[in-house]
């Protein structure tokens, strides 16, 4: 042996591993592409889904694609059936709610559907053992059981007027996700379901792919495969929309008007719950302040900041409900009146000091305002709520902070927040209002407390009477436009650019976190080819 | 193999007898790396773990996302039990260290995978990537670096050499970026990045080359300058050595001269340099495969780190650590072989 033949047989045998490795990474081929048709669609968004079982998470707000929920939303937020043949039947205490399943149903698997399966999926994310972070929303379930093959009964632990739009949830197999690691498990990245699609392939960080479920309880949809590439840049997104490898995109509302004029591309204005406000902790003496509270809530000019911030995509916001939501309380909205605020922190004894900043009792009216570094969103916001104080006398530092570094700081400075949840006024309301959610987790921020805006939470949750929520709701907003504390800014649009291929498309109402589950595409399954 | 086989011209430059034994100064060195590796990776680990609990992040909410702003302090406190990131660091990475020895590597908490699977799905894109990448700039590198040395000060030497300068500070990414702009959006005859076009499922092997292209060319060129630049004086000097001269003098035609004589003797401390260049180009594929969002380990790397992933990131850096020491003894053993002065013994 001679140092020659090692080196001859070295060279040898990282060339036959370098051509093994080529070969076994090509796969054969099934030419497939991106084509010009109508039956395969490809979507780019901006965020990826963590986990793809609804265990841990996955499309609870619905539109999930993979899986069906007992119910499901129409384009106006209408809850129907979808797993469920009909409408839970509710008892007369608000307290048990009855679905009876639909017969005939299969999972992608071949195997069959069965209340077994509902009762599996909610236990499961019950269970103190499964890390979904989600999981508070199912608080007020006491219990879930089977009747039978095809009826599950819910009981709860307090009668909940919203519970029944918490049942958009997916729902999981059984018999697949039970043999698995629920937190870790392949059920995560290989999700059996009963919905419309079934999962091809999931490339993290690049895309998902899907195809049609050809056994699909609903019928089998038109668009047969369905991609939706993952891409954080909005410009790169955008480039990749106009090169066609995209037929439909998010974008930001100054990238999506360079559509506009493109004739076989439509732009679609999504309207949502998405708003962003200012918490005004209540244990600050000036942000717990009703004066100032009130003096900010008339200073902020929400027009110019929908103007120059979002492209005109948006609208003012005076509460959590979006404007056009049916439960808004009308005549709540607050002008922008910079001399009205001034008079009111005149008159309450702020008087402007040496700086231009206001004082009362020695104390400055200034505090810190921060947001999520790295979300530009909400930086705008923040700096043009500092500008507008700063012409009402009131200093607001901005500050960019991460989760870590800002949760131990709310309970004394503002912070930019950002949420929404359209389906029910409760979902909203509730966790950011109501006194017994000050400081729960990242609920309640401004630490508000209100008698009033409390027993109306309380009543309007209670009563499944659409007028009694109605007048409830609207008290609460009128108390909250008394002693705004927070202050709301916007409401955000989101804005889509898609291929105009296909007919009778629409938006529905979308949540803050938007992701596959939202858009145009919400729901791919029906559509139809333009003729 | 015995020296008659060899055609005249091709014998190398004769120094001492070639016939050394090998076998065993080579397993005995494999052995002692073997045994010093063992600390070492246990204080890298180590490392990792400190790092992690002096980290101002919290692992809880970089888990629960976006639904983490809405969840209750129960549910929140709930995953923080669940996901055992509470307690003192060295007692938890001696746990992960005792599982990680016997094949478990834990779970990744950014992926909802386990750690293993996570590294058996991304570790074979990686390698190829690497390899191509690698195989180009080595064959670039010697050729233009032949071609350089052959005429020191010449047009070609001094347009390559000051080149190689230029490119030994252009970081990868900014390649990456001039490449997409220039290779995908100017010219539109390669994909910006990913394994296969956005509407396709299957990699297939001609998509996988055109997807393949673009980020093999930017690792590789970022790899060119350094061989090119070594290869040059290496095979520079060994033109002027005396065996070379002799060769000439002996009527060798060039060819033989510079391929047989001049780059086999000026290549042999080049080719023993190889295994020292793995941690750049890892620190390259980490760069290169975030720009071109291509699914290996390098870019789960990046993503373990930003949503403080630390069982996977502990994993990547055995990983990673295990490739540098990996590439130190093999550039070692090379030597050995190579240049017959050099004792394994003593290494």
């Amino acid at each position: 042996m001679t140092a020659r033949t090692v080196r001859t047989a070295t060279a040898m045998a990282t060339a036959a591993v370098v051509l093994a490795s080529a070969a076994a990474c090509s796969a054969p081929d099934d030419g497939g592409g991106p084509g010009g048709g109508t039956d395969a669609l490809t979507v780019g968004v901006a965020q990826e889904p963590e986990t793809l079982s609804p265990l841990l998470g996955y499309g609870k707000e619905g539109n999930s694609k993979i899986f069906d929920g007992l119910l499901t939303h129409d384009a106006q937020m209408h809850l129907k059936p979808a797993l469920a043949t009909h409408l839970p039947k509710v008892s007369k205490d608000g307290r048990t709610y009855t679905y009876d399943l639909r017969k005939g149903v299969t999972f992608s698997d071949g195997k069959p559907f069965t209340a077994k399966d509902v009762v599996y999926t909610y236990e499961t994310i019950l269970d103190k053992k499964t890390n979904n972070a989600s999981k508070s929303e199912l608080d007020a379930v006491d219990s879930v059981h089977a009747e039978g093959e095809h009826t599950v009964v819910f009981r709860l632990k307090y009668p909940y007027a919203a519970f029944a739009e918490r049942t958009v949830l997916p729902i999981a197999s059984k018999a697949v996700a039970s043999k698995t690691n629920v937190n870790t498990g392949s059920y995560n990245t290989e999700p059996v379901g009963t919905g419309p699609y079934v999962l091809t392939s999931w490339r993290k960080g690049e895309k998902l792919s899907f195809k049609a479920n050809p056994h699909y309880w609903g019928g089998k949809p038109k668009i047969k495969r369905f991609t939706v590439a993952v891409i954080e840049d909005d410009d790169v997104r955008a480039t990749r929309l106009r090169s066609g490898d995209l037929d439909g995109a998010i974008l930001p509302p100054n990238l999506a008007k360079t559509y506009e004029k493109d004739e076989d591309k439509r732009t679609f204005s999504a309207k949502t719950a998405d708003y962003r406000a200012v918490t005004l902790p209540s244990d600050n003496p000036v942000t717990g302040d009703k004066a100032i509270r009130r003096a900010l809530d008339l200073a902020v000019d929400r027009k110019a900041m929908v103007k120059s911030i979002l492209n005109g995509a948006g609208k003012p916001a005076y509460g959590p409900l979006p404007t056009d939501s049916p439960w808004f309380a009308k005549g709540t909205e607050r002008p922008h009146d910079l001399k009205a605020a001034e008079k009111i922190l005149n008159d309450a004894g702020w008087k402007p000091g040496k700086d231009g900043v206001r004082r009362k009792d020695g104390e400055r009216a200034a505090f810190t305002l921060w947001y999520f570094s790295g979300d530009k969103l909400r930086q705008d916001h923040a700096l043009a709520y500092a500008s507008d104080a700063k012409k009402a006398g009131i200093d607001v530092q901005v500050q960019a902070g991460s989760r870590e570094v800002i949760r131990p700081k709310v309970k004394h400075d503002a912070m930019l927040l950002g949420n929404g949840f359209p389906a029910d006024p409760d979902f909203d309301l509730y966790p950011t209002l109501h006194s017994s959610q000050a400081g729960n987790g990242w609920n309640n921020l401004a630490y508000y407390h209100d008698k009033t805006v409390d027993e109306q939470l309380d009543a309007a949750r209670r009563s499944r009477d659409p007028e009694t929520r109605k007048t409830a709701y609207t008290k609460v907003q009128r108390a909250l436009a008394k002693n705004p504390g927070y202050t709301f800014l916007t409401t955000i649009d989101h804005v889509y650019v898609i291929d105009d291929k296909w007919r009778g498309l629409t938006t529905q109402v979308e949540p803050h976190d938007h992701g596959i589950g939202a858009g145009p595409w919400w729901n791919v399954q029906d559509w139809q080819p333009e003729k | 193999m015995t020296e008659t086989d060899i055609p005249a011209a091709a014998r190398p430059p004769r120094q001492r007898p070639a016939r050394r034994a090998l076998w065993g100064p080579a397993a005995r060195l494999v052995g002692r790396r073997l045994l010093a590796a063992v600390p070492v990776l246990a204080a890298v680990t180590f490392g990792v773990f400190a790092v992690a609990a002096a980290s101002p992040f919290d692992p809880v909410q970089q888990y629960a996302g976006s639904a983490g702003l809405n969840a209750s302090q129960e549910t929140l406190d709930q995953l923080r039990a669940n996901l055992n990131v509470d307690g003192p660091f060295p007692q938890r990475w001696w746990n992960w260290l005792t599982s990680a020895v016997t094949g478990d590597f834990g779970d990744s908490t950014s992926l909802r995978q386990p750690v293993a699977q996570v590294i058996t799905e991304r570790l074979g894109w990686s390698v190829l990537l690497c390899a191509v990448g690698f195989a180009f700039a080595v064959l670039v590198g010697t050729v233009l670096g032949l071609a350089a040395a052959r005429r020191r000060g010449g047009l070609l030497d001094r347009t390559v050499t000051s080149l190689s300068y230029t490119l030994e500070a252009a970081p990868p990414f900014w390649l990456g970026l001039l490449g997409i702009w220039l290779f995908a959006l100017q010219f539109d005859v390669l994909p910006a990045g990913g394994l296969t076009d956005s509407g396709s499922d299957v990699v297939t092997a001609s998509a996988l080359l055109r997807h393949l292209a673009l980020p093999a060319l930017v690792l590789g060129i970022s790899q060119v300058p350094w061989f090119l630049l070594y290869v040059r004086q290496g095979v520079g000097d060994a033109l002027a050595e005396d065996a070379v001269r002799g060769a000439r003098a002996r009527g060798l035609s060039e060819r033989t001269v510079l391929l047989g004589h001049a780059l086999r003797s000026g290549l042999l401390p080049v080719l023993t340099l190889i295994g020292s260049r793995i941690p750049e180009l890892i620190t390259g594929a980490l760069l290169v495969e975030t720009v071109f969002s291509w699914p290996g380990i390098a870019s789960a790397t990046v993503e373990a780190a930003t949503a403080t992933d630390f069982p996977l990131l502990a994993a990547l850096t055995t990983l990673a650590t295990v490739a540098v020491l990996a590439g130190n003894l093999l550039s070692d053993l090379g030597y050995g072989l190579a240049d017959p002065r050099v004792a394994m013994e003593e290494m």
